[in-house]
Order: structure tokens, then sequence, then C-alpha cells
């Protein structure tokens, strides 16, 4: 039983970067554009948070700022926030603006992100003249794990990514803006029509969206590996939060079980004491589970299960 | 309907260009509040152009709009609706999966969020018109006519007092539009002033309190329909025959090559779009066919090409070569190609069909080649040679063979989807529109072209827009309206409004008076 529980705890925080780049990507997809370049904005936004807390570490360590809980938290957090933003607006200006291919555009930012985030962090490790190819903000990472007063084992960020899918999913659903978001996403040449800003809400779901994605790039850094960055650490857990949108159908409330779910299948192997060559059959369990429920879906037709209308398309705005 | 009715709205010289054509000439027109005015008038009258500078979408080149007895300028379709204006566009704006109310709702920021609120407000609205609407049904479930109610109820929970309806008995049948018209009263009566474009002449007479008809861009006159006849408005609409000069040489040898018998199509929705189509084309024989856009033309030339399946009818095809006839419809499109029967159609945006944008000349004539190959790698010194040879044959303006097609001017790129078909020696060859948007000296190229190719004995089938082009180039006029054939003519002793009136007859000779 308490293994069970355990395991359960464990599918949950494995799956929450999942939910926050599900929750971003959602968002982004919603307004028709397919960001493929999640998987490295999440890794431009972890390396951003962690040369965030390093710069302010050094800082510390001269001297110059004393060490307050508040900024341990807050710099690597907007740092974060500040390096996912201009991923996304790289991203953004490419596909919207100039329209260009989408697909490409996120392939080729999801190489330069993980390139990015590989760089700058073996750097900070050269800068610490560490022996060993990692690079630990310990002290930053408590900070992040023992904000809340209660559940000592769970940082604030856990259910923040479960804040941000919630408050998402009312948003898209309920409000006037979530209307016209999936409007622009549905039928952009009808929101032109209707006095939307097509433009407008794409740059801002795909920034927000990025954003979002970013933190969960942070919180696996800062909370999950206790504050411990090694190149390529990430894995390809980006790639899971976008298998994780489609098995969601699109609908934030439903990709928190569905990270969880897909969190749960990524460390079976662990729990099953599989031998080390049959491991990889186990982490393809997610992407099957992807395509089981992309052939329910299919088979279902509903219209309401699909992707959004213009996904992919850039939108020109008819001759007049 | 009053004479001395306040006007809702009044144009005064208004005139639009576009490059040297000039779409409207010094237009005068007004509509009086709670009347409904039909706009009646030929393809590239200028009917949509006018509406579109009404609703804000074009800005006129020079003249006044007044509403209301104010002058305003409409810059956007944000002012005209500010000005109590809605225009229902014949494509509909709405988004499938949306329900009618969230597409109504749409954009509107003015009032507080709340779908519920509004469901009950467009409920009221239909309510109050006899719509029959369900607001929370989805756009995807819904007919077109239920989705054209959803574009008028967005108009009117707007605010709008003057409606532009464009061609909206198009998509609809007969019951529908029959629906639509009593709306169309109930709002009038509400006070709401209507124009609504149309072609149909009897929807005019059924359906409008005044008819004004404009033909190549002028506004010929404004009658009340209860003292016009449909004769009347024919001739208005038509106008006098203009001599074109286009040779015309004297029929020989004929035979017939091609026989269409019964064809029907249904349309997914139900509409009929073909309706007991019935004709033979002969060879050495240009047969001309005339009616307003859409009126089954594009459909009829696919099915013939096998491009579409009817519903049912037949289409026999006469071999000259082995003297046998054979059935098309059993046949691939390639199978028919092969036969001689070819198609060339130029659709509105012109490389729709047929061409390849990005593909230069050469490119695009090995798509009708590249079979021939007998290796695994294309030979392309045959379609090099022949888009030479059209390039120097019809005066193809190009730097060269290499380039891609999408850089051509409108005409150049006619000229090669044309002489690519025509290059095969087809059998039979299907034009249809050849010389949209073409200038003069081209156009009569492209009459040149279809002559040359009556005169080899090929049935030419040619698909036009201009009726005094149609009565001078083609041997026999074949005239459809709505997916009918209304009349077969001779082009030698055909008149202008014999042609007119057909086109517009859409069932029967005896429901709309004579």
């Amino acid at each position: 039983m308490g293994q069970i529980l355990n395991f359960l705890i464990r599918a949950v925080l494995q799956g929450t970067p999942l939910l926050y780049g599900a929750t971003g990507e959602i968002i982004t997809e919603k307004a028709g554009n397919l960001n493929l370049g999640i998987p490295g904005i999440m890794y431009v936004g972890a390396i951003s948070g962690v040369m965030g807390g390093f710069f302010y570490n050094e800082a510390v360590k001269e001297s110059v700022l004393s060490f307050s809980p508040v900024l341990a938290l807050l710099i690597p957090f907007l740092s974060c926030l500040a390096g996912s933003l201009l991923a996304s607006l790289i991203y953004s200006f490419l596909t919207i603006t100039l329209r260009a291919n989408q697909n490409v555009t996120g392939l080729a930012l999801t190489t330069f992100g993980v390139g990015f985030g590989n760089f700058f962090g073996g750097s900070l490790i050269k800068l610490t003249g560490s022996a060993t190819p990692y690079l630990s903000l310990a002290k930053i990472s408590k900070v992040y794990q023992s904000f809340l007063p209660f559940g000592s084992k769970n940082g604030f960020m856990v259910y923040l990514a479960v804040i941000l899918a919630v408050v998402a999913a009312y948003m898209i659903r309920r409000t006037r803006l979530g209307l016209q978001l999936r409007a622009v996403g549905e039928s952009p040449a009808t929101a032109d029509a209707a006095g939307i800003n097509v433009t407008r809400y794409k740059y801002a779901a795909t920034c927000i969206g990025g954003m979002i994605a970013g933190l969960g790039g942070l919180y696996f850094i800062m909370d999950y590996s206790n504050g411990i960055w090694q190149d390529g650490g990430f894995g390809d857990r980006g790639w899971l939060a976008i298998a994780i949108v489609i098995f969601a159908i699109w609908r934030p409330e439903l990709a928190i079980p569905g990270s969880y779910l897909f969190g749960g299948l990524y460390i079976l192997y662990n729990r099953l004491n599989v031998s080390m060559q049959y491991q990889p059959l186990f982490q393809l369990l997610p992407y099957a589970v992807t395509i089981l429920v992309l052939i329910i879906v299919s088979v279902r037709k509903k219209r309401e299960n699909q992707p959004p209308a213009s996904l992919g398309l850039s939108y020109f705005r008819e001759d007049r | 309907m009053s004479q001395n009715a306040p006007l809702a709205l009044e144009l005064r010289h208004v005139t639009k260009v576009f490059g040297n054509i000039v779409a409207n000439d010094d237009v005068e027109m007004d509509l009086r509040r709670g009347e409904v005015l039909a706009i009646l008038g030929e393809n590239g009258s200028g009917k949509t152009t006018l509406m579109n500078m009404i609703s804000g979408i074009y800005h006129p080149d020079s003249g006044e709009i007044f509403i209301g007895g104010e002058h305003v300028t409409i810059a956007s379709p944000k002012d005209a609706f500010h000005h109590g204006i809605g225009m229902v566009h014949q494509h509909f704006k709405l988004v499938d999966l949306f329900t009618a109310t969230e597409n109504i709702v749409l954009g509107i920021k003015k009032e507080k969020f709340n779908i519920k609120k509004s469901a009950e407000k467009v409920a009221a609205i239909a309510e109050r018109y006899g719509f029959v609407l369900d607001p929370n049904k989805k756009i995807y479930e819904m007919s077109v006519s239920e989705k054209q109610t959803v574009e008028i109820i967005k108009v009117l929970y707007r605010g709008a007092d003057i409606l532009i309806l464009d061609e909206p008995t198009a998509v609809l049948t007969p019951q529908e539009t029959e629906k639509l018209f009593n709306v169309i009263r109930r709002m009038r009566d509400d006070g709401k002033s209507i124009m609504i474009i149309t072609h149909k002449l009897h929807e005019v007479m059924a359906i409008s309190d005044r008819v004004a008809v404009l033909r190549k861009g002028k506004h010929i006159a404004t009658v009340e329909t209860a003292s016009t006849t449909v004769n009347e408005l024919t001739e208005m609409m038509v106008g006098q025959r203009v001599s074109l000069n286009i040779k015309r040489e004297k029929l020989e040898n004929t035979e017939d090559r091609l026989t269409v018998s019964n064809l029907n199509l249904v349309s997914y929705e139900g509409v009929k779009i073909l309706d007991d189509v019935s004709f033979t084309a002969k060879s050495g024989e240009i047969l001309g066919i005339a009616g307003v856009a859409g009126s089954g033309q594009r459909e009829l030339l696919e099915i013939i090409a096998g491009l579409q399946s009817p519903t049912d009818g037949e289409i026999r095809y006469l071999d000259p070569q082995t003297r046998q006839n054979v059935d098309l419809r059993s046949k691939t499109p390639m199978q028919i190609r092969d036969l001689g029967v070819r198609l060339s159609f130029v659709p509105e945006d012109r490389l729709g069909m047929g061409l390849v944008g990005n593909m230069d000349i050469i490119d695009n004539m090995m798509l009708r080649s590249y079979r021939k190959g007998k290796t695994v790698f294309v030979d392309r010194q045959p379609p090099k040679a022949l888009a030479d040879k059209i390039i120097d044959s019809l005066q193809v303006v190009t730097p060269s063979a290499k380039t891609a097609v999408r850089k051509l001017s409108g005409g150049n790129v006619q000229k090669v989807l044309v002489g690519r078909e025509i290059a095969a020696a087809p059998t039979v060859l299907m034009a249809a529109y050849p010389v949209r948007g073409l200038d003069i000296n081209s156009s009569y190229m492209i009459y040149n072209l279809l002559n040359e190719q009556k005169e080899n004995g090929v049935a030419v089938i040619f698909v036009g827009e201009d009726l005094d082009v149609l009565l001078e180039l083609c041997d026999r006029i074949l005239v459809v309206c709505a997916g009918r054939v209304t009349g077969i003519l001779d082009g030698r002793t055909a008149k202008k409004e014999e042609v007119g009136l057909l086109m517009t007859k859409a069932k029967g000779g005896d429901d709309h008076g004579e």
C-alpha cells in the first residue's frame, strides 16, 4: 500500500513538468500555432532559471547581496520567464509575422533550445571549476521545495501547475477571451472579420504558452532534481508534453490526469525492476498510449475532440 | 409601399475603378425605409462591388453616401456596422465548432459576456422575425439554410437597419427560399430596409418592392416592381447587342461527338446542381454554354471529364477513330483524357485547376506527358519543345520556359493552360471561362484558337460569361439556369434578350408571368 502511494506521488512529481509543457502548448495551439519548439523552450526556461540562480549565488558569495529566500525564489523564476519569453518570441516572429512554416520553425527552435541549454550549462559548470559534470544550486532548491508551510516534500510549483491548468481551462471554455482565442485557432478569417486582432492573439497565446512551458523546465531543476543541472538531464520530457496535448484532446483540465499518467508510465520500469535491456520498451509506453488515444478519437469522429481547425497554418488576410 | 417613405440610404455619383476596369460608373441609387430593393444585373455588372462599398469593404473613388440624410464615410466594415448596415455574404464567415450564439456574439465587446443571456436574445430575434433556429446548435450540424439564418441574425443582433443580402437564394432549395422570403417580408414590415442581390427574375418579382438594374457598372434604372415586367427587366439587364467581329466559319461535316442524356447531380445538402441535363456536342462546332455563374456549368464539365460522378444520367462518346460508341461514365479521368476529351478550366483564381503555380512551364507541360516515359527517369525534351512552341505560337510573355507559372500574368497563364490542352490534339475541347480577365487582344487570340480547333473537327464546348461573345463565337448556345437546360439556341439567329430571359428562368416558363 505504502509502495503504491509512494509510486503515485513519484508519478505526480514526474508529471508536473509535463503538465507545465502541456498547458503551455494547449494555449498556444488553441490560437492555431503548433509550437514544436516547446521542448526547446523548456530547456531554455530551465537554463535561464539556473543562470539567474547561479549569478545570484555568486553575488551572495562575493557578499554583494545577502541571501534572502524571496530573491532566491524570484530571480530564477523571473529569469526563467524572460528566457522562455524570448524563445517564444523567436517562434512567434518567424511564424506569425513572417509566416514561416510552423513545423520547421518549431523543430529548429527545439534543436536550438537544447543546444542553448547544454552550452550555457556547460559554461556554468566550467565557471565553478568543478570536476563533476553537473552544477548544484542546493540552497536555492531548498527555497523552492520548502516555500509552502505544508507538504514539505512537494514544492509550490507542483500546485502552481495544477492551478495554471485549471485557470487555462476556465479561460478557454468560459470567458470572452477564450471564445475569441478559440475563434482565432479555428477560423482566423472569421475572427478577423469579427474585429478580433488575430496577430495579437497569436502572439499572446504563443508567448504566454511558452512562458508556462518554460516553468516546467525550472520546476524540473529547482524542485524535482534538487537544484542540480546536468547537460541533457531534462531528456525528452518536452516531447511527452506535446503528446499529452493530443492525449488531453486540447483540454487543460484533462492534461492534469494525462500528465500524471504519463509521469507514472515514464518511471514504471523503476518500480517493476525491469532489467536494463527492456527499459526502452517501457519508456515508449506514453507514446503508445498517445497513439491509442489518436485512434480512439479518430474512430469516434467527434468534432469537439479534433485539433483546432487552422492548427499549423499561417494566416493570410484575404486581399480586399 | 409609400412613395414618400424616408430614405434610409442614398448613393450619389458613386464611382469605383479597378486598374482600367470601371466597376461602378456614376451610380445613383436610393433605398427607402421599410422596403425590399432588388439589385439586378449580370455577372460583372458591378452589383457586388457596389454592395462592398456600402458595407465598407471597398472605398468609392468618388461620389457620396448618405445614411438617413447624413453624409457618411464608410471606411471599414466596423464603420458600416456603426451606421446600422449589415451585409450577409454568399460565403458564410462562421466558426464551425461554435454554437449559433457563440458565433453571433463573437467580436462584440460592448455587452457583458454571458452566453446564456445572449442565447435568449438570439431566440427572441428569431421569434420576432419567424426564423427557425436553435441558438445552441453547433454550426457543423447545420444545413446551409440554417447557417444563413445565423449570418442574418448576427447582423440583426448588432442592430442593423439596412441589410444587404448577396445572392441569398443561390444555395437554398425552393422551400427554403420561400421561408427566407417570408422572413424578409417580416423584416421589411418591421421597418428594416433590405437590399437583395440576385439575378433570378422570378425572385425579383416575388420579393422586391423596387428593382435597381445595373449593367456594366452603370445604373440603368430603378423601377417599381409592380409596374414592370420580366421582359422589360431582361432588356434593361442585357442591353443592346454589341458587335465584336469575331469570325465564325460555316459548319462542315459535323457529327454527334458527345451525347449527354438526363444527367442529374444532387449536392450533399440535397440541392439539385444539375437537373435532367441533355445535349449533344458536335464535331466541328462550338457549343456555347450560357448561364449565370454557379448554374452548374463547372460540375457539368467536371462530370464529362470524369472528375465528379453524377447522381444519374448517361454520357456517350463517339470515337472518331474506332467509330465506337463509348460510355464515358465507366472510364477513369485518365482514360477519358486519352480518348481525346480535354478540359481546360479557368477558375476564378486561374491557378486553381490544371496548372501548378510553383512549377515552370515545362514541368506543367509534363503533368500531361510524364506517363509516356519508358524509364523511371523523366524525359524533359518533348515537354520543353512543347513549352517553347506554345510560348512562340501563342506569344506567351515570359522570361523563359523555366519561369514558374505563378509569376506570369493572368492572360499568359490562360494561354499556357489552353495551349497545353490543344497541343494534345483533342477531339472534344472544353474551355471554361478561357478569356476571364484577359485584355481584348489576348481574348481574340483565344477565340481564334478555338475557331482553329473547330475547323480541325474538334467538338468545342465553350463556357462563357459575356453574352455578346457567346452570340458571335458559338454555333449553338446551350442556356442553363439553376442546373436546368432552359434552351438550346442557334448562335446565328439568337437574340440577346432571348438568352438573357432563358438564363434567369428558374422553373418552367409559367410561374413568373408573361
